[in-house]
């Protein structure tokens, strides 16, 4: 099947507003008699929940933390793009349209990515007078920066914690509306599967977290926020609790899922310790401002960083790409300390590590500049490794961080089954193989605050209220269905723990599916996982009970999800024969070590439809044509 | 290093819950507290008992989600660290640590370590943000903010809302956390306009929820991870009094 995305035609910059004017609206009145679930309140889902309560929908709103407050967004650090061009410095949103289609190697439709830039303004000023108090200047302007590969500063921020303070607004917003009584929202909550009812989403399943209750919940349509999969790896910078359940459970039910294999290593985060490690700590990429990436040229130097003399380091990204240096995009960035790890240069226990110097940047501005940019930062990273940076060298290394896959969604954020809806990192539209930095939080309000009201509605207008029931014999299979999984969760009651699956299915990924891809390990890869997962089903260790409050339960299924899922990652690498943003395969890279796309072959969205567990899923395509922006090797150099 | 542990175990709210004794081997001291604890776990399991239930998601000391009193103290021994970024190299082989659940009326037990918080939402949902529609917004900079009263506000902003200040509390008060957000929204003109309201209807919830008053122990800031400051408190009660001069005056609220 050919796939449409559904763009609309024109001059890029009347797109979204021709769209607007042909989507039907919803009469005020009647507004109130439609029920929309919302599941994840992170930036997308509350930024959605708020804004669709706020209008009069009947919104229920889901998360599994104890606070919509606490969803994974929280943990942003560096900041959010926007287009406003305050320093003047030659932005303009048709250069972060540029940019963000560059930078996601041109994998990215350009109508999806041209209204994002356009609405990046929008989201500065809603988040500004929700009260959200990003940096100001001393005249009392907002305050920007540059960020993660971007030649101009458009980044907006709140110390270290931009993530925290946008998803305060959006949980302000949302709380007003629970108040307002138009959202209902039920935190501890778990969607277990989507409800499919005649080809449209009518509802979901969920378990009640603190009382193992199981039970539907019917509306008019589903938003799915429920954020990325980065931890397929095991290891990766998202929180705990981040999983892919609710993708993949609708993935199951029909849901496309695009370019699963399009996901990004961030180059700052802090090397692993040991086995017992259960996450690892992103260090914020706007260090890279100020820091200097570095290795010893010669191989496993033993002599602490400060006994190395300059012309016996190697500044690795100055050197590969001048013109970036180390701001290079973090794809570039992730494999070139990889690479020179690979040589046997790194640093640290292991030797997976590289230097984020700050002694040139202190020289230069004093230490008190470098603790009012990064203090809350440098104070971390002390905590985690009991090292002080401003006296020597943090040490680095990659790690999973960000999807760019995940539902394939239409210019109208709607999955290919209607009434389905799927937003902020959960759905793949925005970034292409590669996120820019400060772009995810940007999307994922774009998505909730000015996207979906407007798309949702043409939906409803068409399909009338009140469609499904919970008593509907689908909601009651399918409540039968997620009881019966936990059941045989409960009851295996073999030797391994579902960390131990968990964190071998990490290493399988990290090695085989991680930053450097070949045939030989994917189809390793594609061999072990099924294998693993053949384990898991007859070993697997789940004490406790479904009818209470039972953290193994809850991970138990979401590794149950993650060791199908990872198979559809693997298979997606192995098919994309080429080099892409954060997709690398081995065999195809330029002589110098740069990615080489296909274009010929490769231009387009590989949207993968489920067949079954353990059979091969059906790729369906959707081309991918640059009007605007002629296709052009990335290079950084 | 070796360890022993008292662990408080409680099945529900029904349940009276005692502490429970337990060993954790070969912790090293790279480990988090929570990564000690997932390791005991893990052995728990494989003896076919009940892991520790506790609260956690993030392990990086932003979403307020870990919540455990470690010998006494709301997110253990060291200053301005919440339990997920505790490190175990505070602590020497042999030690006995105490783990406890947050201890407050306003916030009862849901299973070992974890407790409702929900009434600290409560207390934002009664008024904790700027009554703004989505849309229709002036430019972010058509309103100029000294840069002093955004870091004000932005030191507010911090807190994680993890309700250590409650647990830390003779009283049980919540009065660190609504200071918190009465503050930081009342330092910017986004927020000025309902200053007067929100103070009113956020303190109102404060009571309605069974949480303390402030009696001025200062225990919150003690314990506070993100260094939030009691004078916030003096700030909120500073607004509560403006509250009576010349405006309807709390009575009235909701
Ligand atoms: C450490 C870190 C730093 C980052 N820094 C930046 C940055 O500086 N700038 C930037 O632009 N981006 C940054 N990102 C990326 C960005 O934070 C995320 O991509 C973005 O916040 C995702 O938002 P979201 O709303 O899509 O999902 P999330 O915030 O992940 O929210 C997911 C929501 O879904 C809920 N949920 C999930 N599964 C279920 C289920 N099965 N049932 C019910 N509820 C469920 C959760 O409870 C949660 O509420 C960073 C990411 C990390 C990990
Ligand atoms: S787990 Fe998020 S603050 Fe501790």
């Amino acid at each position: 099947m050919i796939l449409d995305g559904k763009s609309p035609a024109g001059p890029l910059a009347e797109r979204w507003d021709r769209r607007r004017q042909e989507l039907k609206l919803v009469n005020p009145a009647n507004k109130r008699r439609y029920k929309i679930l919302v599941v994840g309140t992170g930036l997308a889902g509350a930024s959605a929940a708020a804004t669709l309560g706020e209008l009069g929908y009947t919104v229920e709103a889901f998360c599994f933390q104890d606070s919509p407050r606490r969803g994974h967004s929280i943990a942003a650090q560096g900041g959010i793009n926007a287009a406003k061009n305050y320093p003047n410095d030659g932005d303009s949103i048709y250069r972060l349209f540029y940019d963000t289609v560059k930078g996601g190697d041109f994998r990215a439709r350009e109508s999806n990515v041209y209204r994002l830039a356009m609405l990046s303004n929008n989201i500065i000023d809603q988040c500004v007078a929700q009260g959200v108090p990003f940096a100001r200047d001393y005249a009392g302007y907002l305050d920007n920066r540059s960020f993660g590969g971007a030649q101009v500063s458009r980044t907006f921020y709140a110390r270290g914690q931009t993530g925290q303070q946008l998803l305060l607004g959006a949980y302000g917003a949302l709380s007003r509306q629970i108040h307002a009584g138009t959202v209902r929202l039920y935190p501890r909550t778990e969607m277990l599967d989507l409800v499919v009812i005649k080809g449209q989403a009518k509802g979901i399943t969920i378990r009640d977290l603190t009382t193992g209750a199981i039970r539907s919940h019917a509306g008019d349509a589903v938003c799915l926020c429920t954020g990325g999969y980065g931890n397929v790896f095991y290891l990766s910078t998202n929180a705990m609790g981040s999983n892919v359940t609710a993708t993949y459970r609708a993935y199951k039910k029909g849901a496309l899922f695009a370019n699963p294999c399009f996901t990004q290593i961030h180059p700052t985060c802090i090397p692993v310790t040991g086995d017992h490690q259960s996450k690892l700590t992103l260090m914020s990429e706007s260090l890279r401002n100020d820091g200097r990436v570095w290795v010893p040229k010669k191989k496993a130097d033993e002599r602490k960083p400060h006994e190395i003399p300059e012309d016996e380091r190697d500044y690795f990204l100055e050197r590969k790409y001048p013109s970036f240096g180390n701001l290079a995009p973090r794809d570039i960035a992730s494999r070139a300390a990889k690479e020179v790890c690979d040589e046997g240069r790194g640093v640290g226990p292991g030797g997976r590590g590289v230097y984020l110097d700050f002694a040139d940047a202190i020289q230069r501005l004093g230490k008190d500049k470098i603790s009012e940019r990064y203090g809350n930062l440098f104070e971390m990273y002390e905590k985690i490794t009991a090292e002080n940076a401003y006296e020597r060298p943090m040490r680095i290394y990659p790690a999973p961080h960000y999807t760019m896959g995940g539902l394939w969604v239409d210019y109208n954020l709607q999955s290919n089954i209607p009434g389905l809806y799927v937003l902020g990192e959960a759905n793949f539209s925005d970034h292409g193989a590669n996120r820019l930095g400060a772009s995810a939080l940007m999307q994922g309000l774009a998505d909730g605050y000015f996207i979906i009201s407007y798309t949702i509605a043409d939906y409803l207008a068409r399909t009338g209220p009140g469609g499904a029931s919970a008593d509907h014999a689908e909601f009651l299979r399918s409540i039968g269905e997620v009881d019966a999984a936990s059941k045989k969760l409960l009851s295996i009651n073999g030797r391994r723990t579902v960390n131990d699956f968990h964190r071998e299915l990490g290493r399988i990924m990290w090695e085989h599916v991680g930053m450097a891809r070949g045939r030989e390990g994917l189809e390793l890869a594609l061999k072990r996982i099924p294998e693993l997962r053949g384990e898991f089903w007859s070993n697997v260790k789940v004490p406790g009970s479904g009818a209470d409050l039972n953290q193994e339960l809850e991970k138990a299924g979401r590794v149950a999800d993650f060791l199908e899922f990872g198979e559809v990652m693997a298979l997606d690498a192995l098919l994309r024969e080429e080099s892409c943003g954060g997709h690398f395969r081995v065999e195809h890279q330029m002589p110098d070590g740069e990615a080489k796309r296909d274009d010929d072959n490769f231009c387009y969205v590989a949207a993968w439809e489920f067949r079954g567990i353990g059979k091969k899923p059906e790729l369906h395509k959707e081309p991918l044509t640059f009007e605007h922006i002629p296709l052009a090797t990335r290079s950084y150099k | 290093m070796d360890l022993t542990l008292f662990i408080w175990r409680q099945k529900g709210q029904q349940d009276k819950g005692r502490l429970d004794q337990y060993t954790a081997r070969h912790i090293s001291p790279d480990m988090s507290f929570l990564e000690m604890l997932d390791t005991v776990n893990e052995g728990l399991i494989a003896e076919g008992r009940e892991p520790v239930a506790f609260d956690h998601d993030c392990r990086e000391g932003i979403c307020g989600m870990c919540s455990q009193v470690i010998n006494g103290i709301p997110h253990g021994p060291q200053e301005k660290t919440t339990v997920c970024q505790l490190h175990m190299r505070h602590f020497r082989d042999g030690d006995t640590i105490y783990i406890e659940p947050w201890r407050a009326k306003a916030f009862p037990v849901i299973r070992d370590l974890i407790v409702d918080r929900s009434s600290l939402d409560r207390i934002i949902q009664s008024g904790g943000y700027a009554s703004v529609h989505t849309g229709g917004v002036p430019d972010a900079n058509a309103v100029l903010v000294p840069k002093q009263d955004v870091d004000i506000a932005m030191d507010a902003a911090e807190c994680i809302g993890c309700g250590a200040c409650v647990a830390a509390c003779p009283n049980g008060a919540a009065m660190l956390f609504t200071a918190a957000k009465v503050t930081h929204l009342a330092m910017l003109p986004q927020g000025r306009v309902e200053a007067a309201r929100r103070v009113c209807v956020m303190t109102e919830a404060m009571l309605r929820e069974g949480f303390g008053n402030c009696s001025n122990h200062y225990e919150c800031q003690a314990i506070c991870p993100k260094g939030i400051k009691v004078s916030f408190i003096a700030k909120l009660n500073r607004e509560y009094l403006k509250t009576f001069m010349g405006s309807p005056g709390c009575s009235t609220g909701e």
